[in-house]
């Protein structure tokens, strides 16, 4: 069973029920799902969670909506790397990556629509739909289909291919707007009073956001049950850096790690700041920005949670990075030649982001660093196709081949 | 001109989705609004009259922190969207 209580907003405290709403009514702040949390600490322990499938179900009392009826791709449980080869790089011998490029549509949007699909199908819906920069849309439609339901997803006219075909294969409604993802989005906020459909960002988003939330409890289970010292994480919405730290709090208050003090800082990219920029000027209200970046999946200029994510950088003593498209292809490359993970631009972000704040000092040597891997660079292939080394094309003889990679030398086969 | 009204607003406008508004400025096409739809005014602005941070405002589609916020234009044949801030992406 969920131990899910009611919605309540973030802003003015009132309660709403469990249903698909997503605003105040009063004051247009969010709503949050609320739990149980004395029965949730008295129904979990570290070993029973341990003893469970390895998908992010296996925190299913944290979850608002009922596992065992749950839609599950397998989504979630993804490898948490002690990454000591880009650790040495940056000056972070306790450096871990954790690699969500592992789950089912290749990026951590399966958290949440694993939580939102399952909740719409809870209450009834039969179609799902999302304004998405691509990864969302992605994941939306592949749990639609596993779910069989009907998929609508809205997506900026301009993406990479493998974006959009990452949706098309599972055959959703798939639908390019003549615009940018703060169009979409817009569009997709007056679509859904007038339609019946489960927009998973929109009107079932108090229960989408609550799937990012198991980043946090992974990494913490990961680690041995503790928090690490200090994650970093890209900055879209805002709703997954919020959402990682909350995950950390809540299985404190459950009694399965120690209270945590975490330090949570954000990395955005320079062409799609408005965080990062508010941060950099002490400022706790961000101005919205228009895009122009390579980091797609990133570009949205006015967040949603830009407000609760400065909250957040402030109460924990994180700083915000602030990355150019050449870094982020540095640090896209970087990552896939120390570690042998490839990223979407996003996590070229992350990275590049983890190397501008460890350079500045904004990291301690000393931490145990998390840095979250968001999405898999085949989606993007765009961003690093043009600079990589060319193949060695060569006819099928030795000769050939040494002609192209050189002579054996001194080397002697084994 | 018009101005669209979002689901969690249309419990003050007898559930129309949308209404006429007066033109003018923004905060004049607001202040009319909450004249003919009282409550309409405090869920929009907060206590310093400015727009609430999670309250997204566009005419023709344009987001009127680009513009000049409150203040800017509305003509008789725009469209105004009072649209809640949404997740991402």
């Amino acid at each position: 069973m969920s131990y899910a209580r009611n919605l309540r907003c973030r802003e003015c405290g009132r309660d709403y029920p469990l249903a698909a709403l997503h605003v105040c009514e009063y004051c247009f702040g969010p709503l949050e799902a609320v739990y149980d949390d004395e029965a949730i600490r008295a129904a979990v322990s570290r070993e029973a969670i341990a003893a469970r499938p390895a998908t992010l179900w296996r925190y299913r009392e944290f979850l608002p909506c009922e596992a065992d009826s749950a839609v599950d791709i397998g989504a979630g449980f993804t490898p948490l790397l002690h990454a000591r080869n880009l650790g040495k790089a940056l000056g972070l011998p306790r450096l871990y990556l954790k690699n969500d490029t592992a789950n089912p549509t290749w990026s951590f949007k399966d958290r949440v629509v694993a939580v939102a699909s399952s909740r719409a199908r809870e209450l009834g819906f039969e179609k799902l739909a999302c304004a998405s920069t691509g990864n969302l849309a992605n994941s939306v439609s592949a749990h639609a289909a596993a779910a069989g339901m009907e998929a609508v997803v809205v997506i900026p006219h301009d993406l990479e291919a493998g974006k959009v075909l990452g949706s098309s294969i599972y055959n959703p409604t798939l639908v390019k707007v003549r615009g940018n993802y703060d169009a979409v989005n817009r569009l997709c906020a007056e679509l859904a009073g007038s339609r019946n459909w489960a927009f998973v960002n929109v009107n079932v988003r108090p229960y989408y956001a609550e799937g990012s939330k198991t980043l946090g409890f992974e990494v913490a289970e990961q680690l041995g049950w503790r928090a690490p010292d200090h994650c970093v994480a890209p900055i879209a919405s805002g709703s997954l850096f919020v959402k990682i730290r909350k995950g950390l709090d809540e299985f404190a208050r459950a009694g399965l790690i120690d209270a945590p003090r975490t330090r949570m800082s954000g990395a955005q990219a320079a062409g799609c700041s408005p965080v990062a920029t508010a941060w950099a000027e002490g400022s706790m209200n961000f101005r919205p920005q228009r895009p122009d970046t390579i980091a797609k999946s990133l570009a949205i200029g006015n967040p949603a949670d830009g407000f609760y994510s400065l909250v957040q950088l402030r109460d924990t003593d994180g700083a915000c990075a602030s990355v150019t498209d050449e870094e982020i292809v540095a640090g896209m490359r970087l990552l896939a030649e120390t570690e042998g993970v490839f990223a979407e631009t996003a996590g070229g972000v992350t990275v590049a982001g983890v190397k501008q704040l460890a350079e500045r000092g904004r990291i301690d040597p000393d931490e145990l660093v998390v840095a979250f891997i968001t999405g898999a660079g085949f989606k993007t292939a765009e961003a690093v196709a043009g600079g990589l080394a060319p193949a060695l094309e060569i006819d099928a003889t030795v000769d050939s081949f040494e002609a192209a990679y050189g002579p054996p030398a001194e080397e002697v086969p084994a | 001109m018009t101005v669209l009204i979002p689901q969690p607003l249309r419990a003050l406008t007898d559930g129309q989705p949308s209404v006429e508004g007066a033109s003018g400025s923004l905060a004049a096409c607001l202040a009319d609004l909450e004249a003919r739809f009282p409550g309409m005014g405090e869920r929009l602005l907060d206590e310093g009259g400015e727009l609430r941070r999670f309250v997204n405002v566009y005419i023709n589609g344009e987001d009127v922190r680009f513009a000049e916020g409150l203040a800017t234009a509305v003509g008789e044949n725009d469209e105004v969207s009072i649209v809640p801030a949404v997740a991402g992406g």
